[in-house]
């Protein structure tokens, strides 16, 4: 990469490079943590230092008792996330791509409503809702089925808006009327001139829903009590909470372990799709 | 475990929030359930009987160690009866979960694992059975004085006692001998061992205590305090009552002088500093043994048990913990959920508790020699048993919690909490935890006196 010299690069910085490698430091810390940490028993966890090996080295063990425990509850809660990433995050970007296509590309009444509306739902958090979503869901007989988890997920404000913008500038409006022109009607159109010009943000949309999917803890956490059901995230947190008072008994070294297991398909997801990303988020930033 | 905190502090808001709604929904509803409760469960001791005889299947939801045993054994012994276990989280997991399903008006288990102290919350805006009608009262003399109590509210009986906590004074034996401090008695002699020990070994505690809403009910209760009492809808708070008082008056001294160390319990860095001597004494309850064997192995050989120290001199001490099974009113078979509620904690179930290390609420055990003179490998073969049995029969009488003591604890931290963060006076802390909860309690229903 130093061969390469361009007449813009602009001259390094001490400070700037100084807080670079603090932030480096600051998110590769936790992480290194992690990794020696799975590989350290139970006994070792409490009385090593944390940010070295422990007196054996348990890795194999961790990951074969994480998967083992409780008849394998872990890899049946994995099964549970993926299902709803897949389901829910997939039908989130999916019914986003189509709706932002359509609000961005027609001209309807309504439109500025549904913008308003929009913009409010971006700035309700989640959580905020989860109680009242659960009252519904109860009257509906849903909770404690998977449908109270992929439901809610389906629906991505943040999502929608990304698309919709992302599609207001990726999609050039002669293009679509030379594909009428052509005789082709708008379901074709969507579906062959559209959505190739919409691949970034369909991936950026893809991942956000992804990771908030994955990472969805609270409405799981009060639409389920069937441990059958769990995302690993809430399975993870029941494991830690083992450790609270009477009769405690604490896994923290296969809760570490499970912790581990549980990022490894969202870095390799990420790994996998950031060069679409990165298209997706500097997109329309030349105009 | 940052990320294990956070997730915590969620879960207390979200418990709050169904708290609040259960109890609004309680208030609401609360005639229809009546009504309903009392035309569909007529049921005496036989039914009891004949319920297990015919059969049927039920569920279970709770987070004791022993419970997948214990439901294993059950389901041997009675092959028609068909019990579904289910661990649905622990502590506020659990309630959440549970007052959910009630206020849903399904999904709700047969029988559910409830703590002393959330009893109250459940069972008076009537979500639980009163077991009064198949009988149960007759086990009275099976259990301990103050378990027995811990399992009525009002007149009435909402669960069999599965275990006790009468708290005892848990020290490392090791840390009190290197530094010469003798067992305190009184508590003026463990405010002066906490000086003594952190003068001498700065990194050292006598304790640990970050601010918590149990162990502050619990200490108050030892001390004589009576700040809760509730008579139907009308709750009086007094959290500045005498017993209170002697509280803070002593506790006072070790959270201003900085003199207990801010580690939260139940943490990785609890547990760590269980076993390094970081931590010197534990007043907690007669369950810690069990935890300690199973999860604090480094601290072997170095703990010993004493009995708690007083304000006086004289054996007194207080519950800390533990908890009953109960029959939910939501259960379409009742009697058979009794039934299983009679088996785990009057019956055979009580056996496989205490061999995963549970201490017992039954008065035969706790007064059966091969249990009182067990001798403890973990504790210096110190027959840690005698202490705690003795313990059990000494527990202040006239405690009662609050009707919405969830709600209560998850406010501790934001109330009371903030004079452990500024090493200030815990009377102040406790007059704006108590105006919180007559505010709270106002506004769900509760005539609140405070």
């Amino acid at each position: 990469m130093s061969t390469v010299t361009s007449p813009l690069r602009p001259k390094r910085s001490k400070l700037l490079t100084g807080v670079m490698v603090l932030y480096l430091l600051y998110t590769i810390v936790p992480l290194a943590w992690l990794l020696l940490s799975t590989t350290k028993t139970q006994d070792d966890l409490l009385s090593t230092p944390g940010l070295w090996f422990g007196k054996s080295f348990a890795f194999f063990t961790n990951i074969k008792d994480t998967l083992t425990y409780n008849d394998g509850i872990f890899l049946r809660w994995l099964g549970n996330t993926v299902l709803y990433v897949v389901v829910g995050a997939g039908g989130a970007t999916l019914l986003a791509t189509a709706a932002g296509y359509g609000l961005a590309k027609y001209k309807f009444t309504g439109r500025r409503a549904v913008f308003a509306v929009l913009l409010g739902a971006v700035a309700v958090p989640g959580t905020a809702l989860a109680v009242p979503t659960f009252l519904m869901f109860s009257n509906l007989g849903l909770t404690n089925t998977v449908w109270a988890i992929i439901i809610p997920s389906l629906v991505s404000p943040f999502g929608l808006y990304l698309m919709w913008v992302y599609a207001t500038d990726a999609v050039p409006g002669e293009l679509l009327e030379a594909a009428r022109i052509d005789g082709a009607g708008e379901v074709r159109t969507f579906f062959t001139v559209a959505l190739r010009l919409l691949a970034p943000g369909i991936v950026t949309t893809l991942l956000f829903a992804m990771v908030s999917t994955w990472n969805n803890y609270f409405l799981p956490l009060i639409m389920l009590s069937k441990p059958n059901l769990y995302p690993l995230t809430v399975g993870l947190t029941q494991w830690s909470n083992q450790a609270t008072g009477v009769g405690a008994r604490p896994i923290y070294n296969l809760v570490v372990t499970g912790s581990l297991l549980t990022i490894v398909p969202l870095v390799v997801a990420f790994l996998l799709l950031q060069r679409f990303w990165q298209s997706g988020l500097s997109a329309g930033s030349v105009k | 475990m940052k990320s294990h905190r956070w997730g915590i502090r969620r879960l207390v808001v979200a418990g709050a929030a169904l708290t609040a709604l259960a109890v609004l929904a309680a208030c609401g509803g609360g005639s229809k359930t009546d009504s309903a409760g009392g035309g569909t469960t007529t049921g005496s001791a036989d039914a009891v009987d004949a319920a297990l005889k015919a059969g049927g299947e039920i569920t279970y939801w709770s987070w004791t160690p022993s419970a997948q045993a214990q439901v294993t054994a059950f389901m041997k012994q009675y092959p028609n009866v068909k019990v579904n276990y289910v661990n649905a989280g622990t502590g506020n997991d659990h309630y959440t979960k549970l007052q959910n399903a009630i206020k849903a008006g399904s999904g709700a288990p047969d029988v559910a694992q409830i703590e002393y102290q959330a009893l109250p919350q459940f069972a008076l805006p009537g979500s639980l059975v009163d077991l009064n009608q198949y009988g149960f009262s007759q086990y009275e003399s099976a259990y301990t004085a103050s378990t027995w109590a811990a399992v009525h509210a009002g007149s009435g009986l909402f669960g069999l006692p599965q275990d006790s906590g009468p708290m005892a004074l848990f020290y490392n034996k090791e840390v009190f001998d290197k530094y010469g401090i003798t067992v305190p008695k009184t508590w003026d002699e463990y405010v002066a061992a906490a000086k003594k020990l952190h003068a001498a070994n700065p990194k050292a505690y006598i304790t640990n205590d970050s601010g918590d809403a149990g162990f502050t009910t619990s200490m108050i209760w030892q001390a004589g305090g009576q700040p809760f009492k509730t008579d139907g809808k009308n709750v009086t708070i007094n959290l500045q009552d005498d017993g209170s008082k002697k509280w803070t008056g002593m506790w006072n001294q070790l959270v201003e002088g900085g003199l207990v160390s801010n580690i939260p319990g139940w943490t990785d860095e609890w547990f760590k500093a269980l076993g390094d001597g970081t931590i010197a004494t534990l007043p907690t309850g007669a369950w810690m043994p069990g935890v300690m064997e199973s999860s604090v192995k480094a601290g072997a050989g170095k703990w010993a048990v004493a009995p708690m120290p007083t304000y006086d001199g004289q054996p007194a001490t207080a519950e800390n913990g533990g908890s009953t099974e109960s029959v939910l009113k939501q259960s379409k078979n009742p009697a058979l959920a009794a039934a299983f509620v009679r088996w785990l904690n009057h019956d055979e179930g009580v056996k496989p508790f205490l061999a995963s290390g549970g201490f017992p609420a039954t008065t035969a055990d706790l007064k059966d020699p091969a249990f009182v003179d067990k001798t403890s490998a973990y504790f210096g073969g110190q027959k840690i048993n005698q202490v705690l049995t003795a313990a059990a029969g000494t527990v202040v009488k006239g405690w009662s919690y609050l009707p919405y003591e969830l709600y209560a604890n998850s406010i501790y931290g934001d109330t009371v909490g903030k004079a452990y963060q500024s090493k200030s006076d815990l009377n102040a802390g406790l007059t704006s935890w108590q105006d919180a909860l007559v505010k709270y309690g106002n506004e769900q229903g509760f005539q609140v006196n405070g």
